[in-house]
């Protein structure tokens, strides 16, 4: 098993240089420049001596290739580069970001798996009786829920409103105000879990092994509980994975409407003042958050399917 | 037949299932089945043979049910019995061996707490103790070092081997009735008569009355002592085994018999493929009537819907 998990781990490594080389790409010939958006901003900056000075500074005025090398030879020492802004180096302006990010990704998770999937399951047990059809409307509505809104809606009612919750910010160690962006956050994998989870019962229910564990006098409850489980769970596993892995990406929004300190909101300002070394960090953490989230479900799917090779 | 003979352990009268309530797909099937007794099912399929197993075990799936007649088993009325009543029958007094031993076992367990689980269930067994149990009952049907096979999982076995699990499953109970349908269908040839000759050898020692359900006349003419005939959702014939292949009563027995491949042979100008049972059938002798039950004794009575 420690061979598989480090042979997965090894195979993460050209993912990682690709996913680098794109970056790196992408951001250094989009318009606009770190220089120009101090332009923008009206700084005193029109003097085209001082324009030249800046991006020499910058290592703007090398060729790319040359730049490219500069930061991937950076970036096997765990160099990130230096942001443009704070002059400090992007790791440390990304290092106090991380916890706050990873803690709502997670809670978020915990909502949607804690209440997807036991919602999917109670659905699938009763096809089509009421609880199922409710169910199935409050998942296809909380899929198409616009994140931004059902913040807003969440935030008027819960804080302004009722005054129960904190409506935005972050503290340290605080749970009550990760509630309502993780719920915010949460919906839309939550009523994606809820369906798959139904989907995967009603299938591995239509099993033949399932058949054989009637015929063997095993009793509904303890079919579910002893066989269908395990099965669904390895059907939704993946879906799992992939909606952790993107709930990073997805929190942009709604950690710019909460003012939660992480990387997606981090990532948003540093858009806007072209802070490029930020973005490509923040684009960085983003990518590796995904790819390791899903080598992760590929442990566990090890773990629990002894149909996959191991080793 | 004799006057003296004993109680049957299934006793099927006029079953009749239908696809919610007007769609008849088995009409007025009726047979016994004394202990110890191998009864084969044959016919073609799609002709109701497995709905009728089924239905034994109370596993009609959801547009299926019994619409009339009666099933009788050990004293126990099937069609009025309470549906636990009725599963804690299964596995215990009676059990099933189904045609697809790749997807009849579940593939995230070890076989041995499969099998297990019988004992934990029917027996109120603690786990230690039934899988010991398990490794027995694997040993019991001839399986290579049954102690490590228990801790198998169902990918890591032969076609031929899972069935073997699944009659050691079946039979782990003692069982009065296996209800074996197509059991060897899907295997390979080459392990088709080591599984049939296990369930004959278990079943014979253990005096468990087994219904073979098979198209194959081949299956039926080595194992069952009696056997009935169906057709399109009728029992139109039942014999005693060596009779019905000495002189078939019925049109269409006769037209299943003349279909029946014999080893090795082969269609002129259709490339060495096997004799297709099912189109002989069709070719052969089938009308349009409604098929009668043939007894020995002659046309005994239409069988209607
Ligand atoms: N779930 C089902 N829904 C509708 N029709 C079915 C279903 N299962 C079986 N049937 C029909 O019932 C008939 C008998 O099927 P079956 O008992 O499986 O035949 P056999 O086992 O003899 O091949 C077939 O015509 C089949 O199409
Ligand atoms: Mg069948």
């Amino acid at each position: 098993m420690s061979r598989f998990i480090l042979r997965r781990v090894l195979q993460m490594i050209p993912t990682i240089l690709a996913v680098v080389l794109i970056i790196f790409v992408i951001f250094s010939v989009v318009p606009g420049s770190f220089v120009s958006s101090l332009l923008a901003e009206g700084r005193n900056v029109t003097n085209a001596q001082v324009v030249s000075h800046l991006n020499e500074q910058f290592g703007l005025d090398q060729p790319l290739p040359v730049r490219l090398w500069d930061y991937l030879s950076g970036l096997v020492q765990g160099d990130l580069g230096t942001s443009y802004r704070t002059r400090e180096p992007v790791w440390q302006t990304i290092a106090p970001r991380l916890w706050p990010s990873i803690k709502l990704a997670l809670a978020a998770m915990v909502l949607a798996a804690g209440v997807g999937i036991p919602l999917g399951f109670l659905a699938a047990l009763k096809p089509g009786s009421v609880f199922d059809s409710a169910t199935m409307v409050v998942a296809v509505s909380g899929l198409s829920l616009p994140e931004f809104w059902f913040g807003l809606l969440l935030m008027y009612a819960f804080a302004l409103q009722l005054g129960w919750l904190p409506s935005f910010g972050y503290q340290p160690g605080s749970i009550s105000h990760v509630i309502l962006p993780a719920i915010a956050l949460g919906v839309s994998p939550m009523a994606l879990l809820a369906r798959t989870t139904r989907s995967g019962v009603l299938d591995v229910m239509n099993a033949d092994f399932v058949r054989t564990g009637r015929a063997k006098g095993v009793s509904e409850p303890r079919l579910v509980r002893a066989h269908v489980a395990r099965n669904v769970l390895v059907l939704v596993l993946t879906t799992m994975g992939l909606q952790i892995g993107a709930l990073m990406g997805q929190a942009i929004v709604i950690e710019k409407l909460f003012s939660w300190p992480g990387i997606g909101s981090l990532l948003v300002d540093s858009v806007a003042t072209r802070d490029i070394p930020v973005v490509q960090g923040t684009v960085l953490v983003i990518v590796l958050w995904f790819l390791i989230i899903n080598m992760l479900v590929d442990i566990a799917y090890a773990v629990i399917d002894p149909r996959i090779k191991v080793g | 037949m004799n006057d003296i003979l004993p109680d049957p352990v299934l006793s099927v009268r006029d079953l009749q299932i239908g696809i919610g309530n007007k769609l008849k797909i088995v009409h007025g099937v009726s047979f016994d089945i004394l202990p110890g007794e191998t009864y084969g099912l044959v016919g073609e399929s799609g002709s109701g043979k497995s709905v009728t197993g089924l239905s034994i075990m109370g596993l009609l799936k959801r547009p299926l049910n019994v619409t009339g007649g009666a099933l009788h088993f050990l004293g126990h009325d099937l069609r009025r019995i309470r549906p636990r009543d009725h599963r804690r029958l299964r596995g215990d007094r009676m059990a099933m061996v189904f045609q697809e031993p790749m997807t009849a076992l579940n593939p995230l367990a070890p076989i041995g707490r499969q099998i297990a689980e019988m004992f934990v269930i029917h027996r109120g067994m603690d786990w230690s103790e039934a899988k010991a149990k398990a490794v027995e009952a694997l040993e019991s049907v001839r399986v290579p070092s049954p102690e490590e096979r228990a801790r198998a999982y169902p990918h890591q076995l032969s076609g031929g081997m899972r069935q073997r699990v699944m009659v050691a499953m079946a039979l782990a109970c003692r069982p009065d009735l296996l209800i074996a349908d197509e059991p060897t269908t899907a295997l390979d040839v080459t392990v088709q008569a080591g599984v049939l000759e296990l369930i004959a050898d278990l079943c014979t020692a253990e005096g468990t009355a087994v219904l073979l359900i098979s198209h194959d006349l081949g299956v039926i003419a080595n194992m069952c002592q009696r056997v009935g005939v169906m057709d399109r959702g009728r029992l139109v014939e039942e014999q005693d085994t060596k009779a019905l292949f000495e002189n078939p009563m019925h049109p269409y027995t006769r037209g299943l018999l003349a279909a029946r491949p014999r080893l090795g042979s082969r269609v002129p100008g259709e490339r060495g493929r096997l004799i297709e049972l099912e189109q002989m059938v069709a070719d052969e002798d089938r009308g349009h009537d409604v098929p009668t039950l043939v007894t020995p004794r002659g046309p005994r009575k239409e069988v209607t819907a």
